[in-house]
């Protein structure tokens, strides 16, 4: 079995060497969308070619085909010149395709030894040494280390990544897919993935790195592919970029992308709109955590109103904890909360919420809605029994209708009525519907936990501005994201989370840079710094 | 696990009934669909069961035609499957509750059991002492009780403790079961005949008849509580919130709701109905209850529940059907020497044809869109 | 009740509590390979009954014992192939379809039985019983826990057997990864459908294997719905062994004893009524789960059926 280190001599031409994936005219619909739209494309052995797109461009689609979970439904595939049919994930990788998907493909409960040889037949015992023997060497290569007894789960994400890299190099893959492999990442974690891919392709493999961040795109890839709305907007060879720097690459990227100008989509600073009156009050909070979920102490925080306080912080560190104790959804070990004024720690969910502390999930269908249900009940699924949609009890299905249709007239929602279950809409629309219910009657203060996650770029953009808006008005906007980007360009002050605490609360000075990686290094737990938090 | 309407387990795109016939596909008539998803199966159904009838060498054909004749086509008949409809009327409006409000109430033959035993064992006791309908009322208020009682270990297991409620359900309706008859035997036997079985409540103080047939007015009492129970689900802000947490019990706590609360309401209710449901049995039909007694109705109404989509008029209407299939074969068992278990065999072939028959509409469905 | 310490109470209990116990044993061994590919299969209690009557018609017929568990093998794996192209093939809900298998299954069985059996009853001839010399002559446990029949014993080495398999094979990791996330699975390149499949139709094997043994040598005939929840015992017993074979042969003992306590307090002339000592396995069971149910760890994809690429 050649390791690694033997594929270093291998002297391959880009053309026609071991792993050259030919991608011919592929087209691939879903019920109502083209999600891949006559695509043409290369990856060839040597190359970290980057597929840059916005959320909802068919990267996920195309990713699909390539590791054998869907098949095109025109067009074909080609492996080193021979077409190729890859039906099945065993298809796949049978052709030397790894694929790493953006959400883990590991099972949480097996050790790191039983998930680096899952899929082998189930006769066989895993081989213990010999894949011992061959983590020494990736050791020594790629710097990956891997304890292999632990339990996947108890892993951080960064190490569950790299066991999906390990996987894809024990089989001796060709061709390496990362799908949106930064996301869980912190700025040093995408740096040090970005210099692993480059170890990798210079093994000999192909790296197909899929992502929406455009700058990510410049620094990790030799070659950048465009695709907007399913089809192929352009392509960006490694001469080319090689050429430019790195300000030059991105306006063409985004001219492909947009058709338009860098400047309408910066990061551009947002005024503050900041009042004098403190609107919410944490003093101390702490809960509870578990083998799941982590536990949050010592939160001490102050929110003004018109003022957005950003969360920066690496998902899974206590943000959606906080915000859930923060709106009363999860029990409190100690601390206060108060809004305006008025202790609520003690009150319920319904309680808060009618005192104006909304709530907007990021986790739409599973937590913020029920799928099954018109958008009418959704929009009114957290004032049940209240009038006047309901009067002693009994509803009254005309006024939900009226306010779902309201609603929907404001927040621009694309959907065919009112009574159309809410699991049938996009997540953009999904998402402008909770929005409206979180706003309606008088809300204060809004905690939003990613909200733009997942979304297209007009909603993105749309929601980034209604967020300001509501600021404007005189809310309090609590605003979590994994997006460092988006709270650079919303947040007066950014909170970062890590481990459950606060690492820091600095005021978004308009540094750039320089305030990028302070709060890096924050999300990793580096740097305490802690300002006032006035 | 949650509970879905269709019987596509966690089908990949979600689609609500309700919305479906209001916005109908273009390709596919809704009287296709109907044939598809609800009369197709029910004929399917019925050959598959009419293939074992033959091959144990029973004409099908007299089989079922006996049975059509003995239950709707005959005046006595008819009656019979009217009054017949009372308890399993009753248990299907327990079997909505839990059922729309993702709780799986396997054990509705045990409390159906010891709400029986309870109006059973008091009714008898307290003619003359009250009037006429209160030792009516007092005994399914009792049946009710006793029902609920009977399941508040699945319930707090559940509600608290996140145990699966399809085994401890089950295994209290075994054990309730057992009680129920050794409650017959030991403790409530009625002191003045020689078979095991509670004091007889007389003829003229069980529920009375509906005008001149023989049909029990627990019928009409059946009726309003499915049809409650539909419009309580469907119309008011409880009925929501129990659906809701049947449907998303996520959503229901990022709403506000206490999920075990709710939880516990849902057991109480659904084993409450189940107990009234003995107690419709007993105070409307049989007076007194025999040890070993064990109709089993509890099983065999969940397929019917599912067939309706767990809509309340759907379940009534199924309800009428499948009394008449019971009282047909309880009569064809002793005529034409075909034990009444067939009936198992049928409604599991129902349900089998059932889901066959969703499966098919699913794909065609997604094959459109 | 003095009688409650003799030879004869003692061996009656112990011979009684294996017997009740293997077809328990077996139930919970099927259940818990299912259950750890991540389908819950109520359907098992048919499986056994179908078992037990294919056991018991094929014993009749062909007059070999063996063959007669072979046909309740049979019987429950023709059984475990509907649900199998029903719940896993086709994706419909696990437990309605159980419900119906285990419905349907009683109904046929009863059927059949009915027109075949009904007017004779005939018994099957006392099973053979193995002679392990030495331990088949100590007191009071010699014969009842050596002198069973080998089947006994052949279901006792399904446990090691088992054991062995999930822990040291690639087997065991296939079925958790099944049970835990099928996505993961599917990507790896493994086949979710297919180990499935097979945990079901082991666990139809295992299912009509037990029920053949309660026909063929607990009882020596065919009742209908002679199984009376064991089935859902053996659910119970996978579920709480949290993926250990031992555990389910210790489960299956403990129970099997509580419910031999019938005959054996019988034996010892005491007049505790039937029913009541019926209900002592169940309250077990019962307060086996309250005291322990909450630890009961169950697979994150039970009960879902697995659709690749679903969006």
């Amino acid at each position: 079995m050649p390791n690694a280190a033997e594929n270093l001599t291998e002297n391959l031409l880009p053309e026609t060497g071991a792993g050259t994936i030919g991608v011919h005219g592929v087209t691939k619909r879903f019920p109502g969308v083209i999600a891949v739209n006559n695509v043409s494309l290369t990856f060839h052995p040597g190359e970290v070619h980057v597929l840059l797109g916005e959320n909802g461009a068919g990267k996920s689609t195309l990713v699909g085909i390539l590791a054998g979970l869907q098949e095109p439904d025109e067009g074909y595939l080609s492996i080193n010149g021979e077409r190729t049919r890859l039906s099945s994930p065993s298809a796949s990788l049978e052709a030397g395709i790894s694929t790493v998907f953006q959400h883990s493909m590991l099972v949480p409960t097996l050790t790191v030894l039983e998930n680096l040889t899952l899929g082998a037949p189930w006769y066989e015992r895993p081989p213990r040494d010999r894949i011992a023997a061959r983590m020494e060497e990736l050791k020594r290569d790629f710097a990956l280390s891997l304890p292999l007894d632990a339990i996947t789960g108890e892993l951080s994400l960064g190490q569950q990544q790299q066991i999906e890299i390990a996987r894809a190099l024990l089989r001796d893959s060709k061709v390496l897919i990362l799908d949106e492999a930064t996301s869980m990442l912190t700025p040093q974690g995408a740096q040090e993935l970005g210099t692993r891919m480059q170890k990798l392709v210079k093994s000999g493999l192909a790296v197909i790195f899929i992502t929406h961040k455009l700058a990510e795109a410049y620094r990790y890839g030799d070659r950048i592919s465009v695709l907007k709305q399913g089809a192929l907007a352009g392509e960006m060879g490694p001469e080319e970029l090689k050429s430019m720097t790195e300000d030059q690459a991105v306006d063409e990227i985004v001219r492909l992308m947009f058709g338009r100008e860098a400047g309408a989509t910066s990061t551009e600073h947002r005024e503050s709109t900041a009042r004098e009156e403190t609107v919410l009050n944490v003093d101390g909070l702490a809960t509870q955590g578990d083998a799941d979920v982590m536990g949050i102490e010592d939160i001490t925080l102050a929110l003004k109103a018109g003022e957005i306080l950003g969360v920066a912080g690496i998902d899974g560190n206590g943000q959606k904890q906080l915000a859930e104790a923060m709106a009363g959804q999860r029990p409190v070990t100690a601390g206060r909360v108060t809004l305006a004024g008025e202790d609520i720690t003690k009150a319920t969910v319904a309680q808060r919420r009618r005192k104006g502390l909304r709530y907007l999930t990021d986790d739409r269908l599973e937590e913020g809605s029920v799928a099954a249900f018109p958008i009418s009940e959704n929009t009114v699924l957290k004032d049940i029994g209240q009038p006047p949609f309901w009067v002693n009890g009994l509803e009254r299905p005309h006024r939900i209708a009226q306010h779902a249709r309201d609603l929907i007239a404001k927040f621009s929602v694309h959907t065919p009525g009112e009574t159309t279950p809410i699991g049938r809409l996009s997540g953009g629309n999904i998402q402008k519907v909770l929005l409206g219910r979180e706003l309606s009657g008088d809300a204060r203060v809004v905690v939003f936990n990613k909200p733009t996650y997942g979304l297209d770029l007009q909603n993105i953009d749309k929601s980034r501005q209604r967020i300001a808006e509501i600021a404007e008005r005189g809310l309090g906007v609590f605003l979590i994201s994994t997006d460092l980007d988006e709270l650079m360009a919303l947040s007066d002050r950014i909170l970062v989370m890590e481990g459950g605490r606060i690492r820091g609360i600095v005021d978004n000075d308009g540094t750039g840079e320089a305030l990028r990686l302070r709060i890096g290094r924050m999300m990793a737990g580096e740097e305490e710094h802690k300002q006032a938090t006035e | 696990m949650s509970m879905e309407e269709d019987m596509m387990s966690g089908s990949a795109d979600t689609e609500a009934r309700a919305a479906d016939s209001a916005t109908p596909t273009a390709e596919r008539s809704a009287f296709q669909r109907i044939l598809t998803v609800t009369v197709g199966p029910i004929i399917a159904a019925f050959i598959l069961s009419a293939i074992v009838l033959m091959l144990v060498g029973v004409n099908p054909l007299t089989y079922y035609g006996y049975i059509l004749e003995r239950s709707l086509f005959s005046g006595l008949g008819l009656q019979q499957t009217a009054t017949r409809m009372a308890p399993l009327l009753f248990l299907c409006a327990s079997l909505i509750i839990a059922f729309r409000a993702g709780i799986w109430n396997l054990g509705t033959d045990g409390q159906f059991l010891l709400g029986a035993v309870a109006s059973a064992a008091t009714a008898p006791l307290l003619v003359g002492v009250l009037p006429g309908w209160a030792v009516l009322l007092v005994g399914f208020v009792l049946a009710a009780l006793v029902g609920a009682v009977w399941s508040i270990i699945p319930a707090l297991l559940k509600a608290y403790q996140g145990v699966n409620e399809i085994i401890t359900t089950l295994m209290m309706s075994f054990l309730g079961v057992l009680l129920a008859s050794t409650l017959v035997k030991l403790v409530f036997r009625d002191p003045s005949t020689t078979v095991p079985q509670t004091r007889t409540l007389p003829v003229a103080d069980r529920l009375p008849r509906l005008f001149d047939t023989s049909i029990s007015s627990g019928l009409i009492w059946g009726l309003i509580a499915v049809v409650a129970v539909h419009l309580m689900m469907t119309r008011t802000a409880f009925g929501l919130r129990l659906r809701m947490v049947g449907a998303n019990p996520s959503a229901a706590t990022h709403a506000g709701l206490s999920v075990p609360l709710l939880t516990m309401a849902t057991f109480a209710l659904s084993a409450g109905l189940a107990g009234v449901s003995g107690a419709s049995e007993i105070l409307g039909v049989a007076g007194n209850v025999r040890a070993n007694w064990d109709p089993a109705y509890g099983l065999m109404v969940i397929p019917l529940v599912f067939l309706a989509r767990f809509d309340g008029y759907g379940a009534i209407v199924l309800v009428f059907f499948y009394s008449a299939l019971m009282i047909g074969s309880e009569s064809a068992a002793r005529r034409l020497g075909v034990p009444q278990d067939f009936t198992l065999l049928l409604v599991a072939s129902l349900l089998i044809c059932l889901g066959l028959g969703e499966y098919i509409d699913h794909r065609k469905r997604r094959k459109e869109r | 009740m003095s009688g409650l310490l003799t030879e004869a109470f003692l061996s009656s209990l112990f011979t009684g509590a294996i017997v009740a116990a293997i077809p328990m044993l077996l139930a919970g061994l099927g259940e818990q390979m299912s259950e750890k590919a991540g389908v819950l299969n109520i359907g098992i209690e048919g499986m056994m009954l179908m078992g037990a009557y294919m056991g018991f018609l094929v014993a009749f017929q062909t007059e070999s014992l063996w063959m007669g568990f072979l046909g309740g093998i049979l019987g429950g794996v023709l059984t475990a192939v509907v649900m199998a192209v029903l719940c896993v093939v086709l994706g419909l809900n696990q437990i309605v379809i159980g419900i119906g298998l285990t419905l349907g299954a009683e109904g046929l069985t009863a059927l059949l039985h009915h027109f075949q059996f009904s007017r004779t009853y005939p018994r099957l001839p006392a099973p053979e019983r193995l002679n392990i010399p030495g331990l088949t002559d100590l007191p009071v446990i010699g014969p009842s826990l050596f002198g069973r029949h080998l089947i006994v014993y052949l279901a006792v080495l399904a446990v090691v057997v088992l054991a062995f398999l999930y822990r040291r094979t690639n087997l065991g990791m296939t079925l958790r990864a099944a049970g835990e996330r099928p996505a993961a699975l599917d990507v790896a390149g493994g086949n979710v459908q297919g180990i499935r499949i097979f945990a079901v139709l082991f666990t139809g094997a295992m299912a009509g294997l037990g029920g053949a043994y309660l026909a063929n040598i607990g009882a020596g005939l065919f009742i209908p719905f002679m199984t009376g929840g064991a089935g859902f015992i053996g659910i119970v017993l996978a579920m709480l062994a949290r993926g250990r074979p031992l555990w389910v042969l210790i489960g299956a003992l403990i129970f099997g004893a509580a419910l031999s306590l019938t005959t054996a307090l019988q034996v010892a002339g005491s007049n505790i009524p039937t029913d009541v000592i019926q209900m002592l396995p169940f309250a077990a069971v019962m307060l086996v789960l309250v005291l322990f149910g909450r630890r009961a760890k169950l697979p994150s994809a039970l009960g879902a059926a697995y659709e690749r690429g679903a969006r």
